[in-house]
């Protein structure tokens, strides 16, 4: 397992040296229409965290398809994040991928120092002209979906949700999953817990726990670990940004997606063409784009609620329902 | 009022008190270890960290649990050995050294993990210990599911803390352990060589902590996240003092700290919306605080805590 990883890796870095040298003898040649772009991407949690494993795959896609070479910094510290922006920039990378919510003032300054460099980072903010572009997960979309879903099959009418940090990324998508929930139930009532860490499932854990004492008998599960606690006392769950089914069989009744290639793909198009500008890529996070999507165990769910579901989705990819965003932090109750 | 009552008679409650309180109780216990031979050991966190991935690599590569359990103390004990080496003989600064060997257990436990699993997409999981039946005593009403519903490694560390205090107070072992912590040059008048007392408590202590982070990934969880440790060996560091450096207080400490996180997660639903949720956050450290500040005027060091010894010397 881990020397095939191993040697995986390193036939990787063989294979994009090849290309170097390639575009080193072939300078001219590579410059065709097929021309590989740069890209180089920075992130501040191990590409492990949900999030940030959805902008590594569309990425590592990316790369596999030949479009790109692609290479990565994970776990940077906020006070390191301008220093390995500037070296990407120096070194010639064409798009520079990441997240700036830490440090929105110092990044769009060194964007502005590197105008003939691409940006695009995930942020709270719009973007900055003349190069940085901005994204983020806008799967309200869906997780309206997930919480008609446990509205329609909650029994306890008391959902459980835990949280990592308050912030607008989380709390937009959970105001859309309670919206969607009271949309079916009137009479749902919800716990919110945030555990203020990104990387403590022992600790998501316990606030699950908890829930599941008090009568919660569906869990949203933001982070790692409400899902084993769940299926360790047979309640059902609600996924958020990664699809853990296949983890939780018979736990997970359906989750909330988020899809980076459309992002991406319109961002490496325009790169490649030269027509990159500072824009916000937001939108191509919605479900029109294929940004998003909507997963429901078709085992776990009746079929009912699962054609009510639908319906919703079809009214919403036709758009004739808009999702609210809410970036507030969400109360119990 | 008596919403807060039904938590504490709710066997469920303790229960979660008890889990929560596992990783602080091997933390404060190897912590206490290598402080009462005059060692602060500032390496704790990153202690944490190794073991709690050293462990769970050890199960993922095929080991069994036990053994990844020993594997986990192991790397506690190599780091204690390096801190031991610095901090003893070397007489180096013991905030400085054991910082640094924070830093290193932290950073090498990652880049083993990346190392050993490069593209992995979530980190794999283990089968973790699961709570272990007693005969008898899981049956008791009430008593069963709040304390004896609990997995093997919450028992081993009740077990050595039996065991810890016995060694402590009751062997000569202990006598010249907890008189290198306070007054080295009567150890060596015994014939004794401090160092070499120093260095075994500081290695003991550093396996015992490792365990507390093989708890989180072999027992709480079942895989290893970068930052998991959170913080929770800074709290033993706290717990030690709260304690007054005795066993049976650095035991009740820990299960106080459990209790309080249990209590506040709970607590939140009864209040629902009404109290911002950072408050609840806070509020097992800030009940911490005000039991350090009762007891801690009352708190006796070890005389010779984060004194080197250099034989000879007046």
């Amino acid at each position: 397992m881990s020397s095939k990883n191993l040697l995986h890796r390193r036939a990787v870095l063989q294979g994009t040296a090849a290309i170097g040298a390639l575009s080193i003898f072939g300078g001219a040649f590579a410059q065709g229409a097929g021309r590989q772009i740069k890209v180089a991407a920075i992130y501040t949690v191990p590409v492990e965290q949900q999030w940030v494993s959805r902008i590594h795959k569309a990425l590592n896609g990316a790369r596999d398809r030949g479009e790109v070479s692609y290479k990565f910094s994970e776990n940077v510290a906020n006070n390191d994040y301008e220093r390995v922006m500037r070296q990407y920039a120096e070194e010639g990378s064409d798009l520079v991928v990441g997240e700036i919510f830490g440090v929105e003032r110092q990044a769009r300054r060194v964007a502005a120092a590197y105008p003939k460099v691409a940006f695009l980072m995930g942020s709270s903010f719009g973007p900055s002209k003349p190069n940085l572009a901005v994204f983020d997960n806008f799967i309200q979309e869906p997780s309206y979906l997930t919480g008609m879903v446990a509205g329609k099959t909650t029994k306890s009418n008391l959902i459980g949700m835990v949280g990592g940090y308050a912030i607008p990324e989380v709390n937009r998508l959970m105001h859309a999953f309670m919206d969607g929930a009271r949309s079916v139930n009137p009479n749902v009532k919800f716990l919110v817990t945030f555990i203020n860490s990104w990387y403590d499932p022992p600790k998501a854990k316990e606030a699950a726990f908890a829930m599941i004492d008090k009568g919660a008998d569906i869990l949203y599960a933001e982070r790692f670990g409400v899902s084993d606690a769940a299926k360790e006392k047979g309640v059902k769950v609600i996924g958020n940004v990664i699809d853990t089914s296949s983890q939780y069989p018979g736990t997970v009744l359906a989750s909330a997606l988020w899809h980076m290639e459309p992002t991406i793909e319109r961002a490496v198009t325009a790169v490649k063409e030269g027509r990159f500008e500072a824009a916000d890529y937001g939108q191509f996070s919605h479900m029109q784009y294929g940004g998003a999507s909507l997963a429901v165990d078709e085992k776990l769910v009746p079929a009912d609620v699962v054609r009510l579901v639908r319906e919703k989705e079809k009214e919403i990819t036709d758009g004739l329902f808009r999702v609210n965003v809410n970036d507030a932090e969400p109360k119990a109750g | 009022m008596s919403a807060i009552l039904d938590i504490l008679a709710s066997a469920s409650f303790w229960a979660a008190a008890l889990r929560i309180a596992t990783p602080l109780m091997f933390g404060v216990l190897g912590a206490l270890i290598c402080e009462r031979s005059g060692v602060l050991n500032l390496g704790i966190e990153g202690i944490f960290t190794a073991g709690a991935m050293a462990g769970w690599l050890a199960v993922h590569l095929g080991a069994d649990l036990w053994t990844g359990v020993l594997a986990a103390a192991l790397t506690g004990a190599v780091f204690g050995l390096l801190l031991a080496l610095l901090t003893v003989p070397l007489g180096l600064s013991q905030h400085v050294a054991g910082i640094g060997v924070t830093l290193l257990a932290t950073s090498l436990a990652y880049f083993t993990y990346r190392v050993v699993l490069p593209t992995a997409s979530t980190p794999p999981r283990i089968e973790p210990f699961g709570p272990v039946r007693l005969p008898v005593l899981s049956d008791l009403p009430f008593l069963g599911p709040a304390l004896f519903s609990q997995t093997p490694l919450t028992f081993l560390a009740l077990t050595l803390f039996g065991l810890v205090a016995f060694v402590l107070y009751r062997t000569p072992l202990g006598l010249a352990i907890r008189a290198a912590g306070e007054n080295p040059a009567a150890v060596e008048a015994q014939g004794l060589d401090v160092h070499l007392v120093r260095i075994g408590a500081v290695v003991t202590g550093s396996a015992v902590m490792a365990l507390g982070g093989a708890f989180l990934t072999m027992s709480a969880f079942n895989a290893f996240f970068f930052e998991m440790t959170g913080g929770r060996g800074w709290i033993c560091i706290a717990l030690t003092v709260f304690a007054s450096w005795r066993p049976g207080k650095a035991l009740l400490g820990a299960i106080l700290f459990g209790a309080f996180d249990a209590f506040q997660l709970r607590l939140q639903h009864e209040v629902a919306g009404a109290v911002p949720s950072q408050v609840f956050l806070m509020l097992p450290y800030l009940l911490s605080i005000a039991a350090l500040c009762l007891v801690a005027r009352r708190a006796d060091y070890p005389k010779a805590l984060m004194i080197p010894y250099v034989k000879g010397q007046r």
